[in-house]
């Protein structure tokens, strides 16, 4: 079974009177334990076709299915229940929940899977210890720098032990050490974990460490390479 | 316990924004809760005042004599009703009186007119006539044959103190009573209908005139408190002596008193539900702007695998949480000024003195109660609960990754 299996999937917004075609007839299999980039520039469909396959977003034709769930007729609060247990986002821009602190961020994802308060606060810790923010738990988002931050947002993906993480440009605000230093930490939570990782990039770094590189171009999938 | 704290917290993000919204649920409250007081306690003083001058806040009287007043339908044996009324805890103190219609002439003019046989000692404990004495004396014991009359009846047969009254009625066996008696005071209570039309005489004179025999119309009862009337009515209607007898209170007694209590309740009412739909319209613009300037917010919230009901609730517990802060300060702050006020007394005024003479206190006492601290809060309470329901109900219709577009 695959992680993630998209078929002829299209997306179309309207801009105005005008009809954008974001994705066209997009198919995508992805197997367990990847390590795939999709790769592009701005306006490819890297960050829609993720939206999709995250359930975030409605696709206006074709089929989209994670561990072979498929999509088509599952409710917003499905969705939800299926991105919790299964699914890991990591953003562009961290999107951590500010009133919340550090440890508090990645514990509250434990919270909604109903984990218990101690059990939840050592995996917290123990989670933010393995992305490299040992004695920060008690820092709120504004109170960490751009790099720490997106740390805690992966932590935050990993704590529920999904099988797929999305990660939308992830090194996008960083600078080139962290941003390596943030790809090695997912590169090790991917072996060790056996977690499938979903990224969408235009950093050349990200490519290179890529297993498997997909270039997009206006919508569609114009090559895709196993390193 | 991770929503509660995110909701709390979420509160404090914008500290300004959220002291200013329970400050207004706080100021709302604190008005209802004093304007509520205010008015029952206003209510009591309008009640007490105008049972103290003629009803009484019970009266025990024969049986259909409220609705249709006849000579004949009498308490044979007001004694017994009165040891009765007296041995039941609450009562402050009764009085006997017996009542007719009678022609009531001056040398001039004739008038018709309520005549009634009061006993002085305790009629004087239990209303207020005697303080409404403009002219001359109260009535007394000592002097038998006399009356005091109302001021504009004195003006209608212009007839003045010492002069003699002429009066003509039917005695309770059918037969004529007439007799004639002297002014002995002038009263007035402030109500024309009262001053135009009343005749007071010693009971003892009424039960000679129209052959009572001891018997009396009413046994008219006041009690120390106003709250605890219904209470008394019915251990009363349970007491042996009044069996077969009728008890009735002050609100069967003087169904306008009621109905204008009611009407301005009705009128204070509007008020506040005016009141109320200003402060909700302050939650409401409190927590759209959550909602919107969060949006984006809910949408990484909807991506991490919280459930969009979730987040209703998120957002209807810090609405909570604002309210019942706001309450809670409003009500703490509203129970002090009222309990101040309850003692010092609110002054009427340029009416104080007016009503003064009328025997009604110049000073308004609110009251506070269970009703008067918990209504108003309750009621904001249910209206901010709908009021940030509104906006909260538009997260589940949005879409997570266009919730996450926005700025």
């Amino acid at each position: 079974m695959n992680a993630v299996s998209a078929s002829n999937v299209s997306k179309i917004y309207m801009q105005g009177d005008v009809k954008v075609t974001a994705l066209n007839k997009v198919s995508l299999e992805v197997a367990p334990g990847e390590f795939v980039a999709l790769a592009g520039p701005s306006g490819s469909g890297k960050t829609t076709l993720l939206n999709l396959i995250g359930g975030l977003d409605e696709p206006d034709g074709g089929k989209i299915s994670v561990n072979g769930k498929d999509f088509a007729n599952m409710s917003s609060g499905d969705l939800a229940e299926l991105r919790l247990s299964q699914i890991g986002f990591v953003f562009q821009s961290y999107n951590l929940i500010p009133v919340f602190t550090a440890e508090e961020n990645v514990e509250y994802i434990l919270q909604l899977q109903g984990e218990g308060k101690a059990e939840r606060k050592k995996k917290a810790r123990a989670m933010l210890d393995d992305v490299g923010l040992e004695g920060k738990y008690d820092r709120k988002p504004a109170q960490l720098s751009g790099g720490q931050q997106q740390r805690v947002a992966v932590a935050r993906a990993l704590v529920s032990n999904p099988t797929l993480i999305l990660a939308d440009e992830p090194t996008a605000n960083l600078d080139s050490v962290t941003g390596e230093s943030l790809l090695r930490t997912m590169r090790e939570m991917n072996q060790k974990h056996g977690v499938t990782f979903i990224f969408s990039t235009h950093d050349s770094m990200v490519m290179n460490a890529a297993k498997r590189l997909v270039s997009m171009k206006d919508g569609a999938i114009v090559d895709d390479k196993v390193k | 316990m991770g929503d509660l704290k995110l909701a709390w917290r979420n509160i404090w993000r914008h500290t300004r924004r959220s002291i200013l919204t329970m400050m207004a649920i706080g100021f709302a409250s604190l008005l209802l809760v004093f304007m509520l007081s205010f008015q029952f306690g206003s209510y009591e003083g309008m009640i007490d005042a105008s049972v103290r001058l003629s009803t009484g806040h019970l009266q025990v009287q024969a049986q259909g004599y409220h609705d249709k007043p006849e000579m004949r339908k009498v308490v044979k044996n007001p004694r017994k009703v009165m040891d009765a009324l007296s041995r039941t805890p609450g009562v402050e103190a009764c009085t006997a009186r017996c009542q007719t219609f009678v022609l009531a002439s001056s040398e001039d003019r004739t008038r018709g007119v309520m005549i009634m046989g009061v006993d002085p000692e305790t009629e004087s404990r239990v209303l207020k006539t005697s303080s409404l004495i403009r002219q001359g004396e109260y009535l007394s014991s000592d002097d038998p044959n006399t009356v005091i009359i109302g001021a504009l009846l004195a003006e209608r047969l212009k007839i003045g103190l010492g002069e003699e009254l002429t009066i003509l009625g039917q005695a309770r066996d059918g037969s004529i009573a007439a007799t004639v008696m002297t002014v002995r005071g002038i009263f007035k209570s402030g109500i024309d209908e009262v001053d135009r039309s009343t005749v007071q005489m010693l009971l003892t004179d009424f039960d000679q005139l129209f052959g009572m025999d001891g018997a009396v119309h009413a046994v008219v009862a006041v009690v120390h408190k106003l709250t605890e009337v219904g209470e008394i009515k019915n251990t009363v209607m349970q007491d042996d002596a009044l069996k077969g007898l009728a008890v009735l209170d002050w609100m069967e007694l003087s169904p306008g008193l009621k109905q204008s209590i009611q009407m301005d309740l009705v009128s204070g009412i509007i008020m506040y539900v005016i009141l109320i739909i200003v402060v909700a319209f302050s939650i409401m613009n409190t927590f759209l702007m959550a909602v919107f300037e969060r949006t984006r917010e809910f949408g990484v919230m909807m991506a991490i695998g919280v459930k969009p009901l979730r987040l209703v609730k998120i957002i209807l517990m810090e609405s909570m949480f604002m309210t019942g802060l706001g309450l809670l300060f409003g009500m703490i702050l509203g129970a002090l000024l009222t309990q101040y006020f309850a003692g010092a007394g609110i002054s009427m005024g340029g009416a104080a003195d007016l009503m003064a003479q009328y025997g009604i206190s110049g000073r308004m006492y609110p009251r506070l109660s269970l009703i008067t601290l918990f209504s108003g809060p309750i009621l904001i309470g249910v209206v901010t609960f709908f009021t940030a329901l509104l906006p909260a109900l538009r997260i589940p219709r949005l879409k997570p990754a266009n919730a996450m577009k926005a700025v």
